[in-house]
């Protein structure tokens, strides 16, 4: 096992590793639709054509857009070993910007100058959001799972007052609570004759360059350094108050822009208790691709296919469409058993991997130096082969193992 | 405005406070006992939602709100098996399987409600024991002393559950498995063990949690009814650090804060319910700020347990 894999089984390692359960989800999901008296091939066959066919490709691709630019956003602060998951919060916090200031600021001023700024003013307010529970794990050590969420509760909160408040359709017609809408015209440009807006590129162009970040600038090695160990980072200078800071900083302000294109590009307007909940949906597939931003992009696709795909095609089997859930969260289950298969697949018969180990315990408390390992494992067999698109030596930790 | 505050308005607020508060109690002290134990459940939204969809189930079919409860406790228990499994005997990721409790309790639970009562929604028949005596008296007694029984043999439970986390060995154990295992496991104690039967106990009480609001508090069963409930018995776990007392005082001031509603409109006040919703999350993130500690959790909460690992 000293020896180094060949690549070909690399790369197949790896797929199958993001593939597999997948599948192995959609197989049960499968299985809970018979169970309910429902025919599971109807439903799939219901994904490709309300996913895929006619024009739905499109609503497919709209609503990659802002799905993609969460991912990203999670990429950041996971690879960083910190969890961020206040995105239902600072997603909508994007949005309620673009939805307050637009219907505003569109008559009065030119178009391209209110797009600016309210994209500015969401990357601010995300990013300001986020500070806090970094600030308190920077200072204090609080844990960020507790303080990321709770901010986010509190962000639905400020939200839903600031839509049935100040922010209301000024229309006095309009009892609902609920924004103004912001004008077709005034609406990101759309891909022509599509209903496909400039956002989707956007969120590939910010995946590529995220991917670029990462695996080609010192930015990127720092990244991962202090992700596989802060201790070692600051040892060679990185200091980790800033980064835990800047890491969630970044990862705020892309999610706000994430709920912002949304709301600019999709659903031009914002009623109170709105929540789509993209993050909980993506968040498997993050973990899938590796925390890699290139492999993120098929996964995502995927996804959006059969989010969008998956809505009418539940209803046509009799289901709610609240039946995604349990698609997502089969996934994430199987995601978690793959895992653990592979690790122990390869370390025999020994304890569980010691990155495994460190890498949730260095959620809480002190973080350890990922060099603890079983003695008898030798290092390669530890570090498998994670990344989809892989250029990076340095890493000495394989970034995937957040899911362990 | 005397009459306004008249004795049955007060009953009624103080049966809102009383039902709105027991199911996150509930919650809350079951996500005690497993945060104490080292088990961080960010599940229980969902198994919650599971307890109540069972205990639901059952109490319609059987009749019995009694048997409803036991269906919620063992739906409760159910759901938690995988943590159980994935977690505590294969030590892998809690937040990833928590959440993936969560979404799938959510999903699964809408799914079977809109297909199994979506057309012809049912009520739960109530159940009530009237004190001889006390419940003559005035305000409490059409509230406090008219409730099911169910709800003061919870309460009894609670009282147990106290003493036997803060009094007994198996108290001291389940939370030596949170602060630090291996002199759990060096004392001759089973950390694997411990942490098992506190998650078992974490989803008989959350479940219980959900059912309480299904079959007692509302009377039915609608999708994703507890609204974030499971996370603000996360909170309130945080903020009363292991004691069960605490719970119950801070689980009231949330449920007087939801339930003050009512009386406020009476009065001609009215705030958003929005604002009451994210009281509880403030006053967290305020504690979290000025009482800034990382001691708010056991230091092993999270880590699965290896033996013999460094």
């Amino acid at each position: 096992m000293i020896e180094e894999l060949p690549r070909w089984r690399r790369i197949t390692d790896t797929v199958v590793r993001s593939v597999l359960p997948v599948v192995l989800a959609l197989v049960v999901a499968g299985l809970i639709i018979a169970a309910m008296g429902s025919n599971p091939l109807d439903f799939f066959a219901g994904v490709w054509k309300y996913g895929v066919t006619g024009n739905n490709w499109q609503d497919s691709l709209r609503l990659m857009a802002p799905l993609m630019i969460i991912a990203l956003g999670l990429i950041v602060a996971f690879r960083g070993q910190l969890w961020n998951l206040g995105y239902n919060g600072t997603f909508l916090l994007g949005s309620v910007v673009a939805a307050g200031a637009g219907p505003v600021l569109f008559p009065i001023l030119p178009g391209w100058l209110v797009t600016a700024v309210i994209i500015v003013g969401a990357l601010l307010i995300g990013a300001i959001w986020s500070i806090v529970p970094a600030v308190l794990k920077a200072r204090f050590g609080t844990n960020e799972i507790i303080t990321s969420l709770v901010m986010s509760f509190i962000a639905i909160g400020v939200v839903n007052l600031l839509i049935k408040g100040p922010l209301h359709d000024p229309n006095p017609r309009v009892t609902a609570p609920q924004t103004a809408t912001i004008d077709r015209a005034d609406l990101l440009p759309f891909f022509g004759g599509t209903r496909v807006h400039v956002g989707f590129l956007v969120a590939i162009a910010l995946a590529l360059v995220a991917q670029f970040v990462i695996s080609r600038t010192s930015f990127g090695v720092r990244l991962d350094v202090f992700g596989a160990s802060p201790k070692a980072a600051q040892h060679v200078g990185i200091s980790r108050s800033w980064m835990i800071v800047l890491l969630f900083s970044l990862s705020g302000a892309l999610i706000a822009l994430a709920g912002t294109i949304d709301v600019l590009g999709n659903v031009t307007y914002m009623r109170a208790n709105w929540n789509p909940g993209y993050g909980d949906a993506i968040l498997p597939f993050v973990f899938l691709a590796r925390l890699s931003p290139l492999g993120a992009i098929p996964l995502v696709a995927f996804y959006s296919v059969f989010a969008n795909g998956g809505i009418n095609a539940a209803r046509s089997v009799g289901l709610s469409s609240d039946f995604l859930l349990v698609v997502v969260g089969l996934i994430l289950v199987f995601m978690t058993i793959t895992e653990y298969v592979g690790d122990k697949r390869r370390l025999g018969q020994s304890y569980l991997p010691a990155g495994m180990k460190q890498s949730v315990m260095s959620l809480f408390g002190p973080r350890t130096t990922a060099t603890t390992r079983v003695p008898s494992s030798p290092e390669k067999a530890t570090t498998p082969p994670e990344k989809v698109s892989t250029t990076k030596t340095t890493a000495t930790r394989a970034p995937g193992k957040v899911t362990t | 405005m005397s009459e306004l505050l008249s004795a049955t308005v007060l009953a009624a607020f103080l049966t809102a406070i009383i039902v709105q508060t027991m199911p996150l109690i509930l919650a809350a002290v079951g996500e005690t006992i497993g945060e104490q134990s080292g088990v961080l459940n960010l599940g229980i939204e969902g198994v919650m939602l599971v307890g109540a969809y069972s205990g639901y189930v059952t109490a319609l079919v059987t009749g019995s709100p009694w048997l409803g409860m036991l269906g919620g406790i063992a739906g409760g228990v159910v759901a938690n098996l995988l943590m159980l499994v994935l977690n505590i005997w294969l030590g892998l990721n809690q937040i990833v399987i928590g959440l993936a409790i969560t979404l799938m309790g959510e999903g699964i639970t809408a799914v079977l409600y809109l297909q199994n009562y979506g057309k012809s929604p049912q009520s739960v028949p109530g159940d009530a024991w009237v004190i001889p005596g006390l419940s003559d008296l005035p305000v409490v007694g059409p509230s406090l002393f008219r409730q099911s029984g169910i709800f003061w043999v919870l309460l009894l439970t609670l009282v147990v559950v106290a003493f036997l986390l803060a009094r007994t060995n198996w108290g001291l154990s389940i939370r030596a498995a949170g602060q630090k295992p291996s002199s759990l496991d060096a004392a001759g104690g089973n950390v694997v063990r411990t942490r098992s039967s506190a998650v078992l106990l974490n989803g008989a009480f959350v479940g219980a949690g959900g059912a309480f609001l299904s079959v007692l508090t509302t009377g039915t069963f609608t999708p994703f009814m507890t609204g974030g409930l499971g996370f603000i018995a996360i909170v309130i776990t945080m903020l009363s650090r292991g004691r069960v007392a605490w719970i119950v005082v801070t689980s009231l001031l949330y449920g007087i804060a939801v339930a003050i509603k009512n009386p406020l409109q009476l009065i001609g006040v009215t705030v958003p319910a929005d604002v009451f919703q994210m009281l509880p999350f403030i006053v967290v993130m305020l504690t979290l700020i000025i009482f800034a500690r990382s001691s708010m959790v056991p230091p092993a909460l999270g880590a699965p347990y290896t033996r013999g690992a460094r």
